[in-house]
């Protein structure tokens, strides 16, 4: 079954080409079903390489399926080959599982839309895309699927492309993420250089050998990585495509810049936790971007109006506790919150699509408004993934936030902690001033509620089931194993957990497996470094420990989630004149605030328009003078040339003549004087 | 003085003269097409003093071939000269430029 892995992402692919060559004669229900049939096989197909890694053991969890060999040229050695291992299934199984959702779901949003077709092979090229992504064993396959999915965003923000505003949202989309990806081509080129393979578990397991931690070059390569995950992932300073990318359907809102193509970027930053561990520099750097990304993305959608701008900046937001995770070391606790928040962020938005279609398109929170009874579903769904977001036990967003929050405290102290409260806070006030301004109260869109229909109502229920009980596998507390951690364990150095962390045993096991395998010779390669694990438990060892219970801590964090969910109901039930009276008091604030501090003016004064300007100056100098004047001029040049050899074609026969006589004196001359 | 192969020589040499000249200044274009005979003559008379000089029949045998191809010649410039006629009702060499750029 292990050998079939490839199937995962052929399967999309297949239903690309089906619709490309067949779909369009066929008709919108074969179209519907090639790809959301495809997208399930890949799901199922997901599920039974999932099961088969199971039966092995947590050691042993690392295969690679060689698919075809792509090229040989002098060193590098190329080869398509996929990688199941605990973390690559995990990617799979919610790429293809929310994917697959999505699909469904679209059937009945874009129901009416001309470009149906279209709309569904691109969104089928994105799942493969995300699907080789996710599961290639080397950094071209992962750069191939990275640069695709960065294409299929660009196709589908632009989607309704005879509007403007949604040509360049698309347009901004895929210059921003390019620059990243500059980053991130330098980084691999780095990687290139220094091992001399882009094979994954290659260059982990020779990066821990070869370098020492702390080394220039691994800080070069895993800064240039990043850079490559902030464009991807959104976060400060490439983050500012993601709202804009709003233009496009909320399906692939849902999709894209929520549950996948944006994880792309943690996920990327785990895979290579071998690297990044070896990397103090880098490690901070990615915490503190994190982190500032997530209070600073909060701050702004505190404010926003468009409901699906306010879940734009959420997602950043959510992804800066991502990125804070893996800075800290917790790779697992970041890809944790990466699962849940797949489920409860592309639940939302698709919520969000849900209310817009049943009011005819209103965007503008302030005007919606009790929603509650007519689009029970949504509403119950939006309160199960707003408790999620905001990390209220026992949803699943409250074990993956927490732990992030804990491993936090323990590496980076209370400071770095209390920031990541603020977080919190603002999360849940922001998503509780959704629910109330979109639910309750009094109707304030004058318009017909259209109902849902089941192929929407039956994925928002699903997400909304996964948003429940998605963080049972990481609640050690309740069952006593992590069984999250555990799974993912032996793919990150140093077993994914900070060792001071709630799973010590875990952590410990983790190491004592690598350490055993290392003993006996044939470590995987997907283990890491074997020199790294007990550097890392070492390091752990010496981190900061803060003797505060784990249970203790969790409770705080609740308690400052429901404080805001209270700020919110104060806000907006209770007290509906306290926002406007803010407002009127801290002008200036609210104003910058609004405005998202002006960055999108700032990037466009400082890179944007001179950028332009160049461009035009040389379009105006270089290509139309220097460049088409060299072409024209040569062509004037021979023209003139011309003009003046032409006279020797007289017409008249005897000047022909006379010429042939004159050579053939000139000729009889040399030849006789040689 | 006896006539020598040189005499032969100098009357073949003027022929040719002649002829180039007749090519190159006469107006009328039957008159080239007679130079140009006269040059392929200077040549057959230049082939027959070398084969009678040097007592072999290669040389009159060129000339059989270079006969034959003046005729040949002959007939299609002349066919040429026939339908040039017929379209321009000149004569006049000066006057056929059409070729000109």
């Amino acid at each position: 079954m292990l050998d079939y892995v490839w199937l995962v992402p052929a399967f999309p692919l297949a239903g690309v080409l089906t619709n490309v060559f067949l779909g369009g004669r066929l008709g919108k229900k074969f179209v519907s079903v090639v790809s959301c049939s495809s997208v399930a096989l890949a799901f199922v197909m997901s599920v039974a390489v999932f099961i088969e890694l199971l039966s092995l053991e947590p050691g042993l969890r690392h295969f690679e399926r060689h698919v075809f060999t792509w090229f040989l040229s002098g060193n590098l050695r190329v080869d398509a080959t996929l990688l199941v291992d605990p973390l690559s299934v995990l990617m799979m199984l919610v790429v293809s599982g929310v994917a697959f959702l999505i699909h469904v779901y679209s059937t009945g949003y874009m129901a009416e839309d001309p470009g149906y077709r279209r709309y569904f092979i691109y969104l089928n090229l994105f799942t493969f895309s995300m699907l080789t992504l996710v599961s290639g064993a080397n950094f071209l396959l992962l750069y191939i699927g990275w640069e695709a999915v960065g294409l299929c965003s660009y196709l589908l923000i632009g989607f309704w492309y005879e509007k403007k505003s949604a040509a360049n949202a698309g347009r901004k989309a895929f210059i921003v993420n390019r620059i990243g990806d500059f980053g991130f081509a330098l980084g691999i080129l780095l990687i290139f250089k220094t091992f001399g393979t882009l094979d994954f578990g290659a260059v982990f397991s020779q990066a821990g050998q070869l370098f020492p931690v702390g080394s220039g070059v691994i800080t070069g390569i895993t800064l240039l990585l990043f850079m490559g995950a902030t464009g991807k992932s959104a976060q400060i300073p490439l983050y500012t495509w993601l709202p804009d990318a709003m233009e496009g359907p909320t399906p692939v809102s849902a999709l894209i810049h929520a549950a996948t193509m944006v994880t792309a970027g943690v996920y990327m930053v785990a895979r290579c936790s071998a690297l990044f561990v070896l990397a103090p520099v880098s490690m901070g750097v990615v915490a503190a971007v994190g982190l500032a990304t997530a209070v600073y993305a909060a701050s702004i959608g505190l404010v926003q109006n468009d409901l699906k701008r306010v879940l734009a900046y959420s997602t950043i937001s959510q992804l800066g506790y991502m990125f804070l995770a893996c800075g800290v070391g917790a790779f697992a606790a970041g890809v944790f919150h990466l699962m849940t928040h797949a489920f409860f962020k592309a639940l939302l938005f698709l919520i969000a699509g849900a209310v817009i279609h049943a009011l005819s398109g209103e965007q503008d929170v302030r005007n919606m408004g009790g929603l509650r009874k007519e689009l029970p579903v949504s509403f119950w769904s939006f309160v199960v993934a707003s408790l999620a977001i905001a990390g209220i036990f026992p949803f699943s967003g409250f074990f993956s936030k927490d732990e992030i929050l804990w491993d936090t405290l323990q590496a980076g102290g209370p400071l770095l902690w209390a920031v990541g409260a603020v977080g919190v806070l603002l999360t849940s006030f922001y998503m509780f001033r959704l629910l109330f301004l979109v639910f309750y109260g009094r109707p304030r869109h004058g318009r017909q509620v259209h109902k849902s229909p089941l192929s929407i109502d039956i994925p928002l229920a699903s997400l909304a089931v996964l948003s429940t009980i998605g963080g049972l596998v990481g609640a050690p507390m309740l069952f006593g194993r992590h069984f999250f951690k555990e799974f993912l364990g032996p793919v990150f150095a140093g077993g994914g957990a900070h060792a001071t962390g709630a799973s010590p045993s875990v952590a410990g096991h983790a190491a004592a497996v690598g350490v055993s395998h290392a003993v006996a010779g044939h470590a995987p390669a997907g283990l890491g470094t074997t020199s790294s694990v007990p550097d890392l438990a070492g390091r752990a060892s010496h981190a900061a420990h803060i003797p505060v219970s784990e249970l203790g801590m969790a409770l705080v964090s609740v308690s400052i989630a429901v404080v805001g969910i209270a700020l919110a109901h104060r806000f907006y039930v209770t007290s509906p004149d306290l926002p406007q009276r803010l407002k009127e008091k801290f002008k200036r604030a609210y104003s910058v605030v609004f405005n998202k501090y002006y960055v999108d003016e700032a990037y466009n004064a400082i890179f944007v328009r001179p950028t332009v300007a160049l461009a035009a100056g040389l379009w105006r100098y270089l290509d139309a003078l220097v460049i088409d004047g060299a072409v024209n001029g040569s062509a004037s040049a021979v023209e003139m040339g011309s003009r003046a050899l032409r006279r020797l074609q007289s017409g008249h026969l005897q000047n022909y003549a006379l010429s042939v006589a004159l050579g053939a004196v000139a000729v009889l001359l040399f030849w006789l004087t040689r | 003085m006896p006539v020598t192969v040189s005499h032969y020589m100098a009357v073949s040499a003027l022929l040719f003269a002649i002829g180039v000249a007749g090519v190159l200044l006469r107006r009328n274009i039957l008159v080239v097409l007679m130079s140009i005979e006269l040059m392929l003559n200077a040549a057959n008379l230049a082939f027959v003093t070398f084969a009678r000089m040097l007592g072999g029949v290669e040389g009159q045998v060129i000339v059989l071939f270079v006969m034959a191809v003046a005729a040949a010649e002959v007939a299609v410039g002349l066919a040429i000269v026939l339908i040039v006629f017929r379209t321009r009702e000149t004569t006049n060499v000066d006057e056929m430029n059409l070729m000109k750029w």
